[in-house]
């Protein structure tokens, strides 16, 4: 679905069709991506800091998302649980997408032998639901960041191939492709040169999916206490140790499901949303 | 007229069963991979050296994994699917009780979000770009973009804290009336409902409308076709196959969703039961709950496709 | 005098572009057909003749609006009547054959259904009724099997057969007027015969007034009383089919007749014997597709021993209808699909019949260059990268060298050298056929293959690409195999032509020896070429299918 509310003059002058949907969605993420980044540096209180002799506080100059159930001040404990969430899930998108995706391309161009077993091994890999498999990793062998973030990335490298694969043999069939061939081009080239330039676009939409299904898990598995451990924590564990306050819709247990769901909300809107370069018919 | 559709279908069924065994293989591994002796922790107290390698022996565990896993594949046909470490209870008859309460609550939630998510799902479609389509579609990336535990939060924050409807949390399942059954399933349905249905409305939407762009239905159009009717007699019946995809594949997320939901309900149903059994390390349990979610998942999926063989009517 | 069935005045139609902006692509346009005329809209592609048809029955396609003017038909104006009115219609007043009838058809129903459904939506009659008139028609049609073909599905119905029951479905409500959208564009010239004999049959039957759209001259002289000349959405000429074809005043319509006979002047005719061996020879070279069977054949053999020759510096034109194994044997020449028996002997030497296997020279001096230039090119390179991939590649050129290099090919194709810097989207059909063209000519070749590179583009157009071919023939040196279904474009360039059937050779024809053809089917696909002349298909002898039997 696009949104056809589109900046005029703007528009005209740069040759993209800007969105206002997508630019809030934009300055969403990059608000979220630049607190991240910067977390050690703007929080008002030490993260393990007990400062509020109430817990579950309300939302106050000084406490600007109240305390939590431990009476520690809210707004440090998002700045760095957003360093958790976007950090992991962008690490684990990252891995995942890379390798999905030059999988992909190298199946779709050699097809044949490698293309078959490659399909299968994660054809059968993608039929395990994926909050399954978190659960068994973690069961099997804990949960430190670093396993974390490989699990996550070996969940969705199955989408991330499938879907590479299907966009580059589209391009495979078309005839640039066959001319490059019998030139005698190897496969490098192929793949740099001549395929990828071509499916980057859907590729990067498809690494913003991503990014939002793996946060989506990331979150849910720290609610549900095998994601990020104590004493770090990101939003999902943030909800499961607040979740205390549910019954009176304390601060502490709301601020976090609503970071996550801003993060994952404005990404698909960006997604939905980006400029698009205009191709002016001519009236001639 | 020969037809390749029963052979493409074995094809398929044939490739479900292959995937199923390299799963259950997956599975048995990953559980096997946990740090600590298993005759050990069974023992526990009465753990002295000649007990254990005794266990080790009855349980075959010093033999080669292979053959392990041949045996347990072996007893789960024969309804045996071991004992609970944390319970010492036959893990069937844990199960089995709380498998039927999760199906219960599967089966409610289907009922509720598929007629729901086809109905708005192909209006919207038909009506694209009016004012209902743009709320159905900004509602559905909403919905699809939270974790199912803020649609949790969300649902108890409105409807037991705000409005004060239902009980937060469903202690008890006596349901004598039917006002009882409905405050005891409302929550757990009503937030896995939200989820299903997202992901199956922007689906369905997405199906109908690639039908409605073809040119036999503008060639219905030209006819003097009226919208209803070229909804209902020319798009519709080529976009079964794809919608039928879309319902099995978001069916399959509840196999994700109940895991939370039950969870921070306080469900009695096996997701629950797995999400203690990883807790407590406990490795029968979790391998056989496991199957139950992977043959499930596969169960929906080969549907699924088997739908989409089925009504492609160039096969016929 | 009688009054007009349609009338259109002053009619504009408008589209949107990307950036929000509305651009008129029907400049107003006037025009009369009366009942029981037939009036062809022949243009180029984008030259706004389907959008002009489509405006009869009050549609215009999703992104374009009718902004002014009236078209009326059967005294009702369809640009203001209500869409429930326009809907009414359609079908039974005005009624359209889509130009591709396969994509026409719902695919899950059957054909019957299909075509009797206007009488349904209008409810014009009983579904029996409506079954009967259906059958009636596929008669009148000349349909194989006329009681049982409405029972089958669309994909079980050739593409000649779909487009008379599209044409079918269109009369089955009685109408007034009906469109047809080039509907024979797609069919081979045989069927070509077949189906506008059964349309120009049925529509003069009934007295139905017909709009044809086209861009192919000699078929609409067959079958049009009247021309509507139409270029980039305004009316260049009008008039009836004797005055455009003998006296046409306006310049367009010149170049396009013109164009229908590219000259075959301007070549020297060579003498055929000269330095010995020739540059090609292929003999009895059989490939097909599939799995390999017990005789080492693959399951669908598409060329069948088929032998021939290449003299340096000489055109071989090699012409068959669809599904003769013509692409499968140049493919199979370039070693995209190797060949599965026979040699193939290039300047001398045998090549693999792998491209893989063959070596670098090789794969240089002969170059193949496909029919659609839109997939031909990457959309995501500049022109300047595609050019100067093979120059580097083969003659390890860069830098100063290698841009030299490219702005000489551009050159030699006649394109302005600014274009180095563009994207393959942004260029239009005929200029992406020319730069497909450089690229071959970058690695300096013997011999180019030619796969039907003109048949996507427009008649003006094609006969300009021809033309360059034929010069840079005598600036380089080189030889072509030309491959096209296009009788009148091979006889402008080539020397030698084969006519080839279902995969195998079945004739060689010298034009320079002026002898008539001697095999049937040569004889029958020479003579279905529609020609200039409006009464060629009613004197036309062939039976199309008692040839098609042998």
């Amino acid at each position: 679905m696009k949104t056809n509310s589109s900046t005029g003059s703007l528009a005209a002058w740069s040759g993209y069709r800007i969105n206002l949907v997508g630019l809030a969605a934009f300055s969403v993420v990059l608000f979220w991506a630049l607190v991240a980044l910067f977390a050690p540096y703007i929080t008002p209180h030490s993260v393990g800091e007990m400062i509020d002799l109430d817990y579950f506080g309300p939302m106050r100059p000084g406490l600007w998302l109240g305390s939590d159930y431990l009476g520690r001040d809210m707004l440090s404990r998002i700045i760095y649980g957003a360093r958790y969430t976007v950090g992991i899930s962008l690490a684990a998108v990252s891995i995942a997408c890379f390798t999905g995706v030059v999988l992909g391309m190298t199946s779709a161009v050699l097809r044949g032998p490698v293309d078959m077993v490659v399909s299968r091994i994660l054809d059968a890999m993608n039929s395990i639901p994926s909050k399954l498999f978190g659960l068994m990793v973690v069961a099997a062998v804990g949960s430190s960041i670093p396993v974390l973030i490989l699990t996550l990335s070996v969940i969705y490298v199955p989408g991330a191939y499938r879907f590479s694969r299907a966009l580059a043999i589209n391009i495979d069939t078309m005839d640039f492709i066959m001319v490059a061939r019998i030139r005698g081009e190897r496969l490098p080239y192929l793949i740099a040169s001549e395929i990828l330039p071509n499916i980057i676009g859907p590729v990067l939409a498809d690494l913003g999916l991503r990014f939002v299904f793996i946060v989506l898990l990331l979150s849910g598995l720290s609610f549900l206490g095998l994601g990020v451990q104590p004493p770090y924590a990101d939003w999902g564990a943030l909800v499961r140790e607040n979740i205390g306050g549910l019954p009176f819709a304390a601060p502490a247990v709301i601020v976090p499901s609503l970071a996550i769901a801003t993060l994952t909300i404005s990404v698909n809107l960006l997604i939905d949303n980006l400029p698009q370069k205009i191709r002016d018919r001519s009236a001639s | 007229m020969t037809s390749r559709v029963p052979s493409l279908i074995l094809g398929r069924l044939l490739i479900a069963l292959v995937t199923l065994t390299i799963v259950s293989f997956a599975v048995f591994f990953a559980t096997t991979l946990l740090p600590g002796d298993t005759a050990t922790i069974l023992l526990g107290q009465a753990a002295t050296p000649e007990a254990v390698a005794g266990l080790r022996t009855a349980m075959h565990l010093d033999e080669p994994a292979l053959l392990r896993f041949v045996y347990w594949i072996g007893g789960l046909f024969q309804g045996d699917l071991g004992t609970s470490y944390a319970n010492h209870m036959p893990v069937a008859t844990l199960i089995s009780g709380r498998l039927a309460n999760t199906l219960k609550l599967a089966g409610l939630t289907t009922l509720v979000s598929v007629p729901l998510a086809l109905t708005l799902g192909i209006t919207a479609a038909m009506w694209r770009r009016t004012l209902y389509d743009r709320i159905v579609t900004i509602a559905t990336i909403g919905v699809i973009s939270v974790p199912e535990f803020v649609l949790a939060t969300l649902a108890v924050l409105v409807f037991a804290v705000y409005l004060k409807w239902l009980p937060a949390l469903s202690f008890t399942y006596n349901v004598d009336s039917f006002s009882g059954l409905l405050r005891a399933y409302a929550m757990p349905v009503i937030t896995l409902t939200f989820g299903v249905s997202a992901q199956m409305i922007r689906m369905t939407r997405a199906a109908v409308i690639e039908t409605l762009n073809t040119p036999y239905v503008e060639m219905a159009l030209l006819k003097g076709a009226s919208r209803p009717r070229m909804v209902l007699r020319h798009a519709l019946p080529n976009a079964l196959g794809p919608i039928s995809n879309a319902v099995a594949l978001s069916l399959s997320y509840l196999l994700g969703g109940v895991i939370i939901v039950e969870t921070i309900f306080n469900y009695p149903g096996i997701a629950k039961l797995m999400v203690d059994a990883v807790s407590t390390r406990d490795l029968p349990l979790i391998q056989s709950c496991a199957m139950i979610f992977c043959f499930g998942y596969l169960i929906l999926i080969t549907t699924a496709d088997i739908v989409a063989i089925l009504s492609n009517p160039r096969l016929r | 005098m009688m009054t007009n069935l349609v009338e259109i005045r002053g009619l504009t139609v408008e589209a949107t572009t990307d950036s929000g902006r509305w651009i008129q692509i029907l400049k107003g346009i006037d025009l009369d057909i009366a009942a029981g005329e037939t009036v062809a809209f022949i243009g180029e592609s984008g030259s706004g003749k389907t959008t002009a048809a489509m405006t009869l029955l009050g549609y215009a396609r999703p992104g374009c609006r009718i902004s002014g003017g009236t078209v009326t038909v059967d005294g009702h104006d369809m640009v203001t009547l209500s869409e429930k009115d326009r809907a009414a219609l359609r079908g039974t007043t005005v009624a359209y054959v889509p130009q591709s009838a396969a994509a026409a058809f719902n695919p899950a129903s059957t054909i019957m259904e299909q075509v009797i459904e206007v009488t349904r939506i209008h409810r014009l009659m009983p579904p029996d009724e409506a079954r009967r008139r259906a059958i009636a028609l596929f008669r009148a049609l000349s349909l194989p099997n006329p009681d049982s073909i409405g029972d089958r599905y669309p994909h079980q119905v050739s593409g000649g057969q779909l487009q008379r029951l599209a044409a079918a479905m269109a009369l089955i409500g009685d109408p007034k007027v009906v469109i047809f959208d080039e509907p024979t564009t797609a069919l081979d010239v045989t069927t070509q015969v077949e189906v506008l004999r059964a349309f120009k049959a049925v529509t003069a039957q009934h007295r139905i007034a017909c709009v044809y759209v086209s861009h192919d001259l000699a078929v609409v002289a067959q079958i049009a009383d009247r021309i509507m000349v139409l270029r980039n959405g305004a009316v260049q000429e009008t008039g009836s089919v004797h005055d455009i074809l003998t006296r046409a005043t306006h310049p367009y319509t010149r170049e396009l007749l013109h164009a229908f006979h590219p000259d075959s002047g301007g070549r020297e005719v060579r003498p055929v014997a000269d330095s010995g061996a020739p540059l090609l020879e292929i003999n009895t070279l059989s490939a097909g597709y599939g799995p390999p069977q017990s005789n080492g054949q693959p399951l669908v053999l598409a060329v069948k021993e088929v032998s021939l020759q290449v003299k340096r510096g000489t055109n071989l034109g090699i012409i068959g209808e669809s599904g003769c194994g013509k692409s499968t044997l140049a493919r199979a020449i370039a070693g995209i699909l190797p060949a599965c028996k026979g040699d193939i002997q290039f300047n001398g030497r045998e090549l693999w019949h792998s491209a893989r296997q063959r070596s670098h020279d090789q794969l240089r001096d002969l170059q193949i260059v496909f029919q659609h230039a839109d997939t031909a090119l990457n959309p995501a390179k500049s022109i300047e990268d595609i050019l100067g991939r093979p120059l580097t590649f083969y003659h390890g050129l860069r830098g100063k060298a290698r841009d030299a290099r490219v702005d000489a090919l551009l050159d030699m194709v006649r394109l302005p050298r600014a274009l180095r810097h563009r994207r393959p989207a942004e260029l239009s059909g005929g200029q992406k056929q020319r730069v497909n063209f450089a690229r071959a000519l970058a690695a300096e070749p013997k011999l180019i293959l030619c796969d039907e590179i003109t048949s996507a583009l427009d008649t003006v157009v094609a006969a300009a690409v021809i033309d360059l071919l034929k010069e840079l023939q005598r600036e380089l040196g080189l030889s072509y195999v030309f491959i096209s279904h296009d009788l009148s474009v091979i006889e402008a360039i080539c020397d030698e032509i084969v006519v080839m059937y279902r995969g195998q050779t079945v004739e060689t024809i010298v034009p320079a020896d002026r002898q008539p053809p001697q095999h049937p089917y040569s004889k029958l696909l020479f003579s279905s070429v529609p020609k200039l002349d409006p009464t060629w298909l009613d004197t036309l002898n062939i039976d199309a299918d008692r040839m098609r039997v042998a």
